[in-house]
């Protein structure tokens, strides 16, 4: 599937070099892979303990691992195009709604699925009312985001910790072992399917309303929205909310996952690399035009990366050294100064080239 | 709900700058609660040893703080400093406890010597990087010192999986060195048998001060201390009025570079350990105070004395939170988050009421002359 | 080099990505003149003057300047400066955030350490001595935007240029702040320093000038003595065609129309920013409010379309009383207001043509009702073809289109929402003569289907073409109301100046 979006992507790239670095990233990794170990993409059927077959597989960890990270790539994609900052309290937010589902789930006797709807339902509420006290104090008193979700992020996990009353309670039901791992009868892993859901969420709000049009007008010139007769306190406050249901289900996924939840852990360093999905996937941090694909992209590069690395057996703890050369030589790939510089190259040697590989043809 | 501006003839004329405003502000938010510190829980806040104790255990971030307020300064931002102090900590260490390179035969002293030139070389090497990569490709601050901490934190453990430790066992005549106390006598006060105990200050901290102290003359006499603040003002501008702009943004981070490797050196002074997990979250702290000080994100406008009392504010709070009997583990960190929203929530409206919008400077403002 | 002369540019060619922007220009400028640099929007004169300064690089010609022997590259604006080359630009270029004496000494400082003292020494006698009313210590920000650009040009004084290059630096000045400007220009030039002034303002130029440059579409078509060219025939050299259409524009049917049915009033109308006054506007019929910068009639209009926070006063609209306090209400109401500052609040730089066309008529359908691609592909065709805007495609930024390009799109943006009454703040500043008249046109043309038009220029002449009724202001309240045979350059003059009459006749 790669391999075909590879061949239809040089005219459409021309209209959309945002879309490159993600890509070459993620073709840098298939290659990578394929030289090294051409299993890497197996994917296989095996029977899980409850006996029903699921798929397995790099490529399904990957999908799979990187549920989360996509879910909140996508909603700091467009706090980032509305307000021209991130919000570095993702983890944090997603502490406390994954307590409060906890809180919700414990306060229960037997857990059914309509008290696990219940719980995701104040989870969400929960997040969306954090989300909005991040959006108020960026859009009202016009502070800058990453200061403004600074507060949460210093105090995010402690509070998530203090609706546990100081415990890391465990969750023992099969709803939520299905939430975090697989529903019985269904091959594919449910977080990927949370992911799909809610693209498909997102997907049936830009067609249905204006956000898309309003998030970039406010990003690039908040006064001359406002003379346009858009509102950018409202629309910077409903992307930090949407944000807010964004951190909910990861928040949800990475409880059910563990069916525990730590304060201190969950999600441990996550807004880092969603700013860094959004990044990659060519969106200026700066605010303005943004592209939602190239953030989801991005996210899975991201974990595309991180699998490769374990699969060639680097500890855990010395991913991130990894990483971060990679995220460099991605990020000077597509710095201005060395896209220019090859756009010359490029110039120059393009005559002779194309009269080569005509002959060569 | 925008704020009201009122006459906008009356803000005109301003003989005290934001910037500046905003530092008075902080300055007596600090005094007003350390203040309310000695007359209501007393104790050891009666102590002069308290002050220091702060500086003892903060003398790092005030450091790393002074980083940051440059980087901010100029319109950047650097979040590697806090891992760039954990990895100086850790090498440090190793090298001390000669794992890193043979050492025979070397006395203490130079060891330690050595072990700061160490801490400065990785600082300046990290400034240096990551200052061509922002300044020279243009590459946004965050990414690179974000791709800049996981390399620094990633090392970590490259370095040693295991933490690290100095131990009086082991190496008495380096810790001699480093955990050397300067004591004041007449600043001193009683213990529980009533022997009067000297106040007593580390090595770590006179480095701090004299750093603060140099970063402020610095950014107020001398000539890149001014093009720190006309960059972040308004780059297209400073591009026009002659500076050298990349050069200018390079410096920043070579500074801020250099100060984390000096903040880790002290720090490892302080904690004589290696960690993976050490100065967790420090690059936060460290920008909360430029904030809290008067530090704005945006640009031009900033001075490190703020950020001091920043650093004070921020531990003074823990202080007063466990002093007033709030001991579950999670009352310190939501009180310091509700102050910094106070703090942030002070500063707009502050800046709003004195008709200066922060992302709207005047000049932009057409037709009211 | 000849003697008297400051500086050569021979045979510049500048090349932009499918863009010739500059051809073969030559450019010659003498010690002690004002020297006019004149040509529409695209005809290379920006280009030509970030040539001269570094900015850009240029592709082929050479440069010389006095004082320096062979020809000189020039790499980047402080390189310029070195050689004595300054630039005072239409945008503010100092840092808002700094003090007024250090903007004056910032980048061009010798040595690690600031003589604080020193400097504010020297500028404090600067200012004095070219009456420039700042302060010092005063921070740069606080200033009034004469104020900065005088500071600017105190700066490029203080570095003892020998080429002092003015980029439209009157566009936000009003006419008693362009008299400082011009004896400070003066008294620069008997000094010996030779300036190059870049402007749209035909007037100013015959005020202050010596000779005069022509570029059109990046080709350099003449050099002129000021007294040997006519205004007109200026016009025609930059138009490259003799101009048709300055005669008076039929304004007729307008006239007729004020005095009919009201299609907008308001009674003690006030706005954070504007003092209470009364406004009527009938259908059909084009006013304007003038007065000088600052006088109140920007802030006026805001007010009427609530771009500012509304404080009292009763609005009517089509006889029904209505509540205005926010824009979007305005816009319901059949009110369009294109803003006086194109960049700050009109276009939004990054989208599309078709995007900045559909804008406000999308904000009127609603979050829940967004137009579908085809409808906008549509819209945004027959108002390119319809204002005839020359861009690409639709879906070329907006920022990449000249000034009148842009302004006509935002033009289109409010057309498409079919007011019913048009506010046009200064929707000719910054552009060129033809895309002027072409304006000045539609307004009537609109007027005469019946759509009610309030308009506002800083050109008298422009506003008397065109408006039927005019509303004059100073001192941010309405002092006089002109119209019919009244409407005469001498009479607004006299009634801004304030000659005390109501009306005057």
């Amino acid at each position: 599937m790669p391999a075909n979006k590879k061949k239809s992507s040089s005219g459409f790239m021309q209209k959309n070099s945002q879309l490159l670095i993600p890509l070459v990233a993620i073709l840098i990794l298939i290659i990578f892979n394929l030289i090294r170990d051409p299993s890497f993409f197996s994917i296989g059927m095996v029977t899980n303990n409850d006996g029903y077959p699921v798929l397995q597989g790099n490529l399904i960890s990957i999908f799979n691992g990187a549920s989360e990270l996509v879910i909140l790539a996508m909603g700091m994609t467009l706090v980032t195009a509305a307000s021209g900052g991130q919000d570095i309290s993702v983890g944090a937010l997603a502490a406390i709604a994954g307590s409060a589902l906890v809180k919700v789930l414990k306060s229960t006797e037997v857990i059914t699925p309509w008290t696990v709807a219940l719980g995701i339902l104040a989870c969400c509420a929960v997040a969306m009312l954090f989300g909005a006290f991040n959006g108020t104090i960026v859009s009202v008193f016009r502070i800058q985001p990453m200061i403004a979700t600074l507060i949460l992020f210093t105090c995010g996990r402690s509070i998530a910790y203090w609706i546990n009353g100081g415990a890391t309670p465990t969750v023992s039901s099969p709803i939520i072992t299905a939430i975090g791992s697989f529903i019985p009868g269904c091959p594919v892993p449910t977080p990927i399917l949370i992911v799909i859901f809610m693209g498909i969420v997102l997907g049936v709000l830009f067609k249905t309303t204006t956000l898309g049009l309003y998030v970039q007008t406010v990003g690039i010139n908040q006064g001359a929205a406002k003379l346009n007769g858009i509102n950018p306190v409202a629309v910077k406050l409903l992307t930090f909310v949407i944000l807010g249901v964004c951190c909910a289900m990861a928040g949800t996924i990475g409880m059910s996952r563990l069916s525990l939840i730590n304060h201190e852990t969950l999600l441990l360093n996550v807004e880092m690399d969603a700013i860094l999905a959004v990044a990659i996937g060519g969106n200026n941090l700066g605010g303005g035009k943004f592209n939602l694909v190239g953030s989801i992209m991005g996210a899975y590069a991201i974990q595309a990366l991180t699998i490769t690395l374990y699969a060639m057996k680097v500890p855990s703890t010395d991913v991130k050294a990894y990483k971060a050369i990679v995220i460099i030589l991605l990020v000077v790939l597509g710095s201005p100064v060395v896209k220019e510089a090859f756009r010359k190259l490029k110039n120059q040697i393009s005559a002779g080239r194309f009269l080569k590989e005509k002959g060569a043809a | 709900m925008t704020v009201n501006t009122k006459a906008i003839g009356q803000v005109r004329r301003e003989k005290i700058s934001n910037a500046n405003l905003l530092m008075y502000i902080s300055i007596g938010i600090f005094a007003a609660m350390y203040l309310a510190g000695i007359l209501i829980w007393g104790g050891g806040f009666r102590k002069p040893q308290q002050i220091f104790d702060i500086l003892n255990n903060y003398a790092y971030l005030i450091i790393i703080g002074c980083a940051l307020t440059i980087v901010m300064i100029t319109g950047g931002i650097d979040i590697s400093v806090a891992g760039i102090v954990a990895l100086v900590s850790m090498v440090d260490v190793m090298f001390l406890k000669g794992r890193l390179l043979p050492a025979e035969g070397m006395s203490d002293g130079v060891k330690v010597a050595l072990a700061a030139c160490i801490a400065i070389g990785i600082g300046l090497a990290f400034g240096a990087v990551q200052g061509a990569l922002v300044a020279y490709l243009d590459i946004q601050p965050f990414i690179i010192s974000l791709a800049g901490m996981f390399f620094a934190r990633g090392m970590i453990t490259i370095v040693s999986v295991e933490p690290m430790q100095l131990t009086v066992q082991e190496e008495p005549g380096i810790l001699d060195i480093i955990q050397h106390r300067i004591e004041i006598g007449f600043l001193g006060s009683p213990n529980k048998k009533g022997v009067m105990i000297p106040a007593r200050i580390e090595i770590g901290v006179i480095i701090a001060i004299a750093i603060l102290f140099i970063i402020a003359v610095m950014l107020r006499k001398s000539r890149i201390g001014r093009n720190f603040y006309a960059v972040g003002g308004n780059r297209q501008s400073a591009l026009m009025l002659g500076i050298n702009v990349k050069r200018t943004r390079f410096t920043a981070h070579l500074f801020s570079g250099l100060l984390a490797g000096i903040a880790g050196f002290v720090f490892m002074m302080h904690n004589v350990s290696g960690n993976a997990t050490n100065a967790t979250a420090g690059e936060m702290d460290a920008i909360a105070s430029s904030i809290i000080g008067g530090t704005l994100l945006s640009g031009g406008v900033g001075n490190v004395i703020g950020t001091f009392f920043g650093v004070m504010i921020l531990a003074t709070i823990k202080l007063i939170v466990t002093a007033s009997g709030l001991t579950k583990p999670w009352w310190q960190t939501i009180t310091s988050g509700a102050m910094l929203a106070l703090f942030i929530l002070l500063q707009s409206v502050v800046l709003a009421n004195r008709g200066k919008k922060v992302k709207l400077p005047g000049w932009m403002k057409l037709g009211k002359g | 080099m000849e003697d008297g002369i400051v500086l050569t540019m021979r045979g510049i060619c500048k090349n932009f990505p499918g863009v010739r922007a500059l051809q073969n220009v030559d450019f010659t400028l003498r010690k002690g003149e004002i020297h006019a640099l004149m040509g529409e929007n695209g005809a290379g004169k920006s280009t030509l003057i970030k040539v001269l300064t570094g900015v850009y690089d240029k592709d082929a010609g050479e440069i010389h300047v006095d004082g320096i022997d062979g020809a000189v590259t020039i790499r980047s604006p402080q390189d310029a400066q070195d050689k004595g080359i300054s630039t005072v630009y239409q945008e503010i270029t100092l840092c808002p955030n700094l003090s007024v004496a250090e903007n004056m000494y910032i980048g061009r400082q010798k040595g690690m350490r600031v003589q604080w003292k020193e400097m504010e020494k020297k500028t404090g006698k600067l200012l004095e001595s070219l009456s420039i009313p700042a302060r010092p210590k005063q921070q740069l920000g606080s200033c009034s935007l004469a104020v900065q650009q005088m500071v600017a040009i105190a700066r490029a004084v203080d570095a003892e240029c020998k080429v002092l290059i003015l980029d439209e630096p009157t566009s936000s000045l009003d006419d008693k702040e362009v008299e400082m400007l011009f004896s400070l220009m003066r008294d620069l030039r008997s000094r010996g320093v030779g300036i190059i002034f870049v402007t749209h303002f035909l007037e100013q130029v015959y005020a202050v000038s010596d000779r005069i440059t022509v570029l059109r579409n990046g080709e350099l078509v003449g050099e002129y003595e000021v007294q040997n060219l006519p205004q007109v025939e200026l016009v025609s050299k930059m138009m490259g065609k003799e101009l048709e259409g300055l005669s008076d524009l039929d304004k007729a049917a307008s006239a007729n129309a004020s005095s009919g049915e009201a299609y907008y009033e308001a009674e003690g109308l006030s706005s954070s920013e504007a003092k209470p006054f009364d406004f009527r506007i009938a259908k059909g019929e084009v006013n304007g409010f003038t007065g000088l910068l600052g006088s109140g009639r920007s802030e006026s209009v805001r007010a009427i379309f609530a771009a500012d926070r509304v404080t009292g006063g009763k609005v009517t609209v089509d006889g029904k009383v209505k509540n205005i306090t926010k824009p979007i209400q305005a816009m319901k109401a059949g009110i369009g207001y294109l803003p006086e500052d194109r960049k700050r609040d009109g276009i939004i730089a990054d989208l599309s043509v078709r995007e900045n066309i559909i804008l406000a008529l999308q904000v009127m359908k609603g979050f829940f009702h967004p137009l579908n691609r085809k409808e906008t592909e549509e819209f945004a065709d027959e108002y390119i073809k319809a204002l005839e805007i020359k861009t690409a495609n639709q879906d070329t930024p907006i920022k990449s289109l000249s000034g009148g390009n842009q302004q006509k799109v935002i033009l289109a943006r409010w057309l498409l929402t079919h007011p019913n009454y048009l506010i046009l703040d200064e929707p000719t500043r910054g552009i060129d003569v033809g895309t002027k008249t072409e304006i000045q046109r539609l307004v009537l043309k609109l007027a005469e289907e019946g759509m009610s038009v309030t308009f506002i220029s800083s050109e008298i002449e422009e506003m008397l073409r065109t408006c039927s009724r005019l509303i004059v202001m100073r001192d941010r309240k309405i002092v006089g109301e002109l119209k019919g045979k009244e409407l005469t350059q001498s009479n607004v003059m006299y009634t801004i100046a304030g000659g005390g009459k109501e009306n005057a006749c």
